[in-house]
């Protein structure tokens, strides 16, 4: 059972935000995700790791129903998201509800996605004004605040065009935050950016998480992972294999999967239990 | 007495001027109607269930495969036999403006999938809803890219009444035709023709670049 809404949260200190429940999920014949089950509390940054194809994404993509799943559940705040019980069946709610449930939970794309037609200030603005509603003047000094957070209070009236990946990417959280989202969902943030601006998008990500931002992060930065997740999970063809606290988990991994996964970024970066 | 162009031209002037005003009049219907049918039909290509989608596509693929002069005379003689006594004028209209939407359609259709599934993606990470993601997103992205080919479809569709002359509207050409028929005058009538035409399509033409400047600053 969820925890009633009306106990304040700092008297429950591991309040669960979301709850996924044996979710699986095929792309025709092929079985992506076989049964996920995952508990995220509030102010927790639990990271998804795995080789390519092990389903992290997928499943991301899951909690705000960008994908749909066949079974299972998962819920933010006790409310199922995109599926409700109707007399037994399994229906996808209405376009209104869910737009509603993915107006809390915020996300970050591998490939930015900013609205090309629109500057910095009105990519953030639009879910603003047209989502919550906020006069444009309000939603104007929020986008302002949040890219001046983002360390681009001069960028504001760019469009993305005129802006670096790097910049791109840190409007698109920006966007994110702005809506004040339950959480936020990262997909491989930095993966499309070159090296040198890889460090002011997790940088960015840092003193959210500082902030007590509760985040779902699907990434391949390892050293990331280890000082910023407060769990880490390990994925291998659409399982949970492991998972725990990260400095634990990866200096004891005790799968020959998670071993072999591990191995192949000390090749890269060293050691990363002991850098 | 020795015929003069310009006298010609002012005996013919009320004939050739109620041309002009019905090339005007048919091309505006036909591109106004062909672009509102286009938006809905590519709306329908792109979001509707499947069988409406099935239906659209044959819709779409048959009558941009028939010769514009064949929808003429099929739907100013053919819909006359099945008892639907409609005007030339109004037959012309509707070949005309079914084959323009039929383009339309096509682009519109072109201009919505070409947009990156990740704007889809981010608007409704947002909590867009398909209204809001449609004129906010999809839109102003898919305006920039429907401008060209609308353009080059509705300059056609200027061009395409031309063939109305055959079931007998009278339009610039078909007014030049009696003309030249009473003066034999056939290079300066039928330069007459190309002029208005001309300056048709180039201020058509015009207003495309306009609208493609106007939108030029979306860039990815």
């Amino acid at each position: 059972m969820s925890a009633s809404p009306s106990v304040s949260p700092r008297a429950e200190p591991a309040r669960e935000l979301l709850v996924a429940r044996g979710v699986h999920k095929s792309f025709g014949d092929t079985k992506v995700l076989k049964g996920i089950d995952l508990t995220v509390t509030e102010g927790e940054v639990v990271a998804l790791i795995g080789a390519s194809g092990s389903g992290k994404t997928t499943f991301l993509r899951c909690i705000n129903l960008l994908e749909e799943f066949e079974q299972g559940s998962i819920t933010v705040d006790g409310d199922p998201v995109g599926y409700a019980d109707r007399n037994g069946t399994r229906r996808r709610i209405s376009e209104t509800r869910l737009a509603a449930q993915r107006a809390r939970i915020g996300m970050v794309f591998q490939s930015f996605n900013l609205f090309p037609h629109m500057t910095a200030a009105e990519n953030v603005m639009l879910g603003l004004v047209k989502v919550k509603g906020m006069a444009k003047a309000e939603a104007r000094s929020i986008a302002e605040h949040w890219l001046d957070r983002v360390g681009l209070a001069e960028r504001r009236d760019h469009h993305p065009f005129q802006l670096s990946g790097g910049q791109q990417q840190r409007v698109a959280i920006a966007r994110a935050v702005a809506m004040e989202p339950r959480l936020i969902l990262f997909d491989e943030v930095t993966s499309a950016l070159d090296p040198e601006l890889v460090s002011e998008v997790l940088g960015v990500m840092k003193d959210l998480a500082k902030s007590g931002m509760t985040m779902i992060v699907v990434s391949h930065e390892m050293l990331f992972v280890r000082d910023v997740a407060t769990h880490v999970v390990f994925l291998d063809s659409g399982r949970i294999v492991e998972e725990g606290e990260p400095h634990a988990l990866f200096r004891n991994p005790s799968s020959d999967r998670l071993r072999g996964f591990l191995g192949r970024f000390t090749d890269i970066i060293g050691d990363i239990t002991t850098r | 007495m020795e015929r003069t162009f310009l006298g010609e031209f002012l005996k013919a002037r009320e004939r050739l001027f109620e041309g002009f005003l019905t090339t005007i009049e048919i091309s505006s219907l036909v591109i106004v109607i062909g672009l509102a049918a286009g938006v809905i039909g590519g709306l329908l290509l792109v979001y509707g269930p499947k069988p409406v989608r099935f239906l659209m596509r044959v819709y779409v693929d048959v009558l941009r495969g028939i010769p514009i002069l064949v929808l003429i005379l099929f739907s100013y003689y053919g819909l006359a036999l099945i008892g639907l006594n409609i005007s030339a004028f109004t037959a012309g209209v509707v070949a005309l403006a079914g084959f323009c939407s039929a383009h339309m359609s096509e682009t519109f259709r072109g201009a919505i999938d070409s947009i990156p599934a990740g704007q889809t993606e981010a608007a409704k990470a947002i909590g867009l809803t398909f209204r809001q993601r449609f004129v906010y997103v999809l839109l102003p992205q898919a305006a920039r890219r429907i401008v060209p080919p609308a353009i080059n479809t509705a300059v056609e569709m200027v061009k395409g009444t031309t063939l109305l002359s055959v079931i007998g509207v009278l339009e610039i050409l078909l007014a030049t035709q009696q003309a030249i028929a009473r003066n034999y005058m056939v290079i300066e009538f039928y330069a007459t023709a190309m002029a208005f035409y001309f300056v048709l399509n180039f201020s058509l033409s015009r207003v495309g670049a306009y609208f493609e400047r106007r939108f030029g600053f979306i860039k990815y």
